[in-house]
């Protein structure tokens, strides 16, 4: 019998503390972990006695890469449970500060963390040297996202001006115009970008995954929808703990999610596009066309296609919010805090991020539960890994250890948030 | 420059959101100019490529919360000339250290964590509480053009420019009406360490501390004035006990307000 483990004890190039091994025994892959070590930091425990104010502010701490994700679902769930809705111009500056998160996070990973594996690079700085132009142009493009999440919410990490109502101070229509021309070179840019990665090669590789997102009946999904699947799934987000359920393995810091029917499930922008073709711009649409994507696609190397095509649509729906925007009559809405549970999920930039909060009739939190997009994906990447391995044994442990690396960042992986709500005994002396 | 080879720069992760170091990524414009002044040798966030150590300067985000963790940043520290931490958990545990204050008697004791575990400590701690720091840089998150400072402080041997003074301060370099005195919201700004650059101020909001107590806060002062504003003792409590809820200042004034 022959065994040999092809692993990373420190994963490279994604946000936060990993490492994964694979166990091949007599040619098939015995075990695929993703083992998780980042310290957990208690959110849901400190949360209990925290006000329902504080939760956008403190649950954006849980990730520096996605903050505005964390402060939308709070918000979205406040408001549920108190039974108030934000619409109008108010709903549409919420989207648009989403967009910025978008666009920020997808042109983080397609350019610096994604584009060197296909190009055979350690690092961005590195690929930097031979392709100038193209990281420039990534850098621009970041930093235009960068811009419209400090305008907007007054810095990029974490965020000061998102709360439960609305928001702290709103802008007038003029002080967007600078940022407006920022935008409509970054929607060329990102139609540059879509053909320049639709060029690299992908491993012939597509699961049959089952994929879950938001679906909206009128926008590609970012603050609401119902949650749907390829598989049936057509629930309100209310109901997310009756279909969904958590597991956990002894060798991770972060619970394993599955849906309770069939198990491993992917979330993220794969995911989004899968279900949301049609909701996408005419532009955002024919540049997957062009690039030879359809309305479907299940290789998730592609997903830096994908995420490219992503970044488009964030960059021409942000431009569509600013060209019709007026200033609303107050920065947000007000609310009697009440007793009762509410939750919400919306899109983070790698797939759906669910927030439920039991308040009591001062508003105060009773108990928080938070389940972030990559514990979600985390059954579905040690599937993806055992496949692969099974289907590259030939390939030399280099090379398959990099490819293995590389069958983990398609998921954009953000560990940093997904050990975050573990419930681990603390033992005391 | 005319150096005879570069020095190297290593970016460490402890217990945090990823959101300090993110910021040198965030540095869209000088990103590959710090590239040509510095190697970056370690910096798993970035890249797969690792030089091995010593490290002329040490980048350390996030607070130490597990004893696998108490010894990395032992080693750390040996392998490093130069260390500097970024942000609120590394400079005073972060929003985790909310966990030092379940038992009364912890928060008293603990300034070098030595408790027992399994998995993780009992107490979220400040890298200084483990190893000597040499430059701790504030905030939740820092600030990138003072990382910017502070990586070019280092580069051309002098200290670094990052002001002690209070958020005050900046909203009056800003010309940023007090929010506090126009307008009689609970503002943390007399007693928060500058950096930030008083962004909630101008966005019609107080200041919530996120970068923590400047040098010598008059905290007590500033929470008789925030209950003539009818903030509450509970509502007190809670502002203290923020991201940096274990930064000495802080910690005290809180206590002052537990029922």
């Amino acid at each position: 019998m022959s065994t040999k483990t092809i692993k990373v004890d420190y994963l490279a190039r994604v946000e936060g503390e990993g490492a994964f091994s694979v166990k091949i025994r007599d040619n098939r892959v015995a075990e695929a972990r993703l083992t998780i070590f980042e310290p957990p930091r208690f959110f849901e425990a400190f949360l209990r006695g925290r006000n329902y104010s504080e939760a956008p502010d403190i649950t954006a701490r849980i990730c520096g890469i996605c903050p505005v994700a964390y402060q939308m679902s709070a918000v979205h769930a406040m408001e549920q449970a108190f039974g108030v809705r934000v619409e109008g111009q108010l709903r549409a500056l919420r989207r648009l500060l989403y967009c910025g998160e978008w666009i920020e996070s997808h042109a983080l990973h397609v350019y610096m963390l994604h584009a060197p594996d296909f190009l055979g690079y350690p690092d961005v700085m590195h690929m930097a040297q031979d392709h100038p132009e193209m990281v420039k142009r990534g850098l621009h493009m970041k930093k235009a996202g960068n811009a419209l999440m400090a305008f907007l919410g007054g810095r990029e990490i974490h965020p000061v001006n998102v709360r439960v109502g609305g928001f702290y101070r709103v802008p007038t229509r003029r002080a967007f115009e600078p940022l407006l021309e920022q935008l409509k070179w970054g929607r060329e840019a990102a139609v540059e970008t879509v053909r320049w990665v639709a060029q690299f090669s992908f491993p012939d590789f597509a699961p049959d995954y089952e994929f879950v997102a938001l679906r909206h009946p009128e926008e590609y999904p970012l603050n609401e929808g119902r949650l749907v699947s390829n598989r049936g799934l057509d629930i309100p987000v209310d109901t997310y703990e009756e279909h969904f359920v958590e597991e956990h393995v002894s060798y991770s810091n972060a619970l394993h999610s599955r849906l309770k029917e069939r198990g491993a499930y992917f979330v993220g922008p794969l995911a989004r596009y899968n279900l949301n073709f049609d909701r996408l711009s005419p532009l955002a649409q024919e540049a997957a066309r062009a690039a030879g994507l359809g309305p479907a696609c299940r290789n998730p190397f592609q997903s830096i296609i994908v995420r490219s095509v992503e970044i488009l649509y964030a960059f021409d729906e942000a431009v569509r919010l600013i060209e019709q925007y007026e200033q609303p009559e107050r920065p947000f809405v007000e609310m009697q805090p009440a007793a009762g549970i509410g939750c919400a999920s919306t899109e983070a930039p790698r797939g759906i991020l669910y927030h439920r909060y039991t308040l009591d009739d001062e508003g105060t939190i009773r108990e928080a539960r938070i389940i972030p997009p990559t514990s979600q994906n985390q059954k579905t990447i040690e599937d993806d890994l055992r496949q692969y391995v099974e289907r590259h044994l030939d390939l030399d442990e280099e090379r398959l250890t990099w490819q293995c690396e590389q069958v983990i960042r398609n998921y954009d992986p953000c560990i940093s948030c997904a050990t975050h709500f573990l419930k681990l005994q603390i033992e005391r002396t | 420059m005319s150096r005879e080879r570069k020095p190297t720069l290593a970016v460490w992760k402890f217990a945090s959101c990823d959101g300090c170091q993110l910021s040198l990524l965030d540095c869209e414009d000088e990103l590959l100019a710090i590239a040509g002044e510095i190697e970056i040798a370690n910096f798993a966030e970035a890249s797969r490529a690792v030089v091995q150590g010593p490290y002329d300067l040490s980048l350390v985000e996030g607070s130490i919360t597990t004893p696998h963790d108490a010894k990395r940043i032992q080693q750390i520290r040996r392998a490093s000339r130069y260390l500097v931490t970024i942000g609120a958990c590394a400079t005073a545990g972060g929003i985790q250290a909310l966990r030092n204050f379940q038992h009364v008697e912890e928060f008293i004791s603990i300034v070098y964590a030595t408790p027992q575990y399994i998995t993780t400590l009992s107490t979220s701690t400040p890298i200084s509480a483990h190893v000597p720091v040499d430059f701790e840089l504030r905030g939740c998150p820092i600030n990138k053009h003072q990382l910017i400072e502070v990586i070019s402080a280092y580069l051309n041997r002098r200290k670094p420019a990052i002001s002690p003074q209070s958020v005050c301060m900046e909203c009056k370099l800003r010309g940023t009406v007090c929010v506090m005195v126009a307008q009689g919201i609970p503002c943390l700004g007399p007693v928060t360490h500058a950096g930030c650059g008083a962004i909630c101020p101008t966005y019609n909001r107080g200041c919530y501390g996120c970068y923590g107590p400047k040098e010598t806060p008059n905290t007590r002062s500033l929470s008789k004035q925030w209950k003539q504003l009818a903030v509450s003792e509970q509502d007190l409590l809670r502002t203290y006990r923020t991201f940096n809820a274990y930064a000495e200042a802080f910690r005290k004034e809180s206590e002052a307000h537990e029922s």
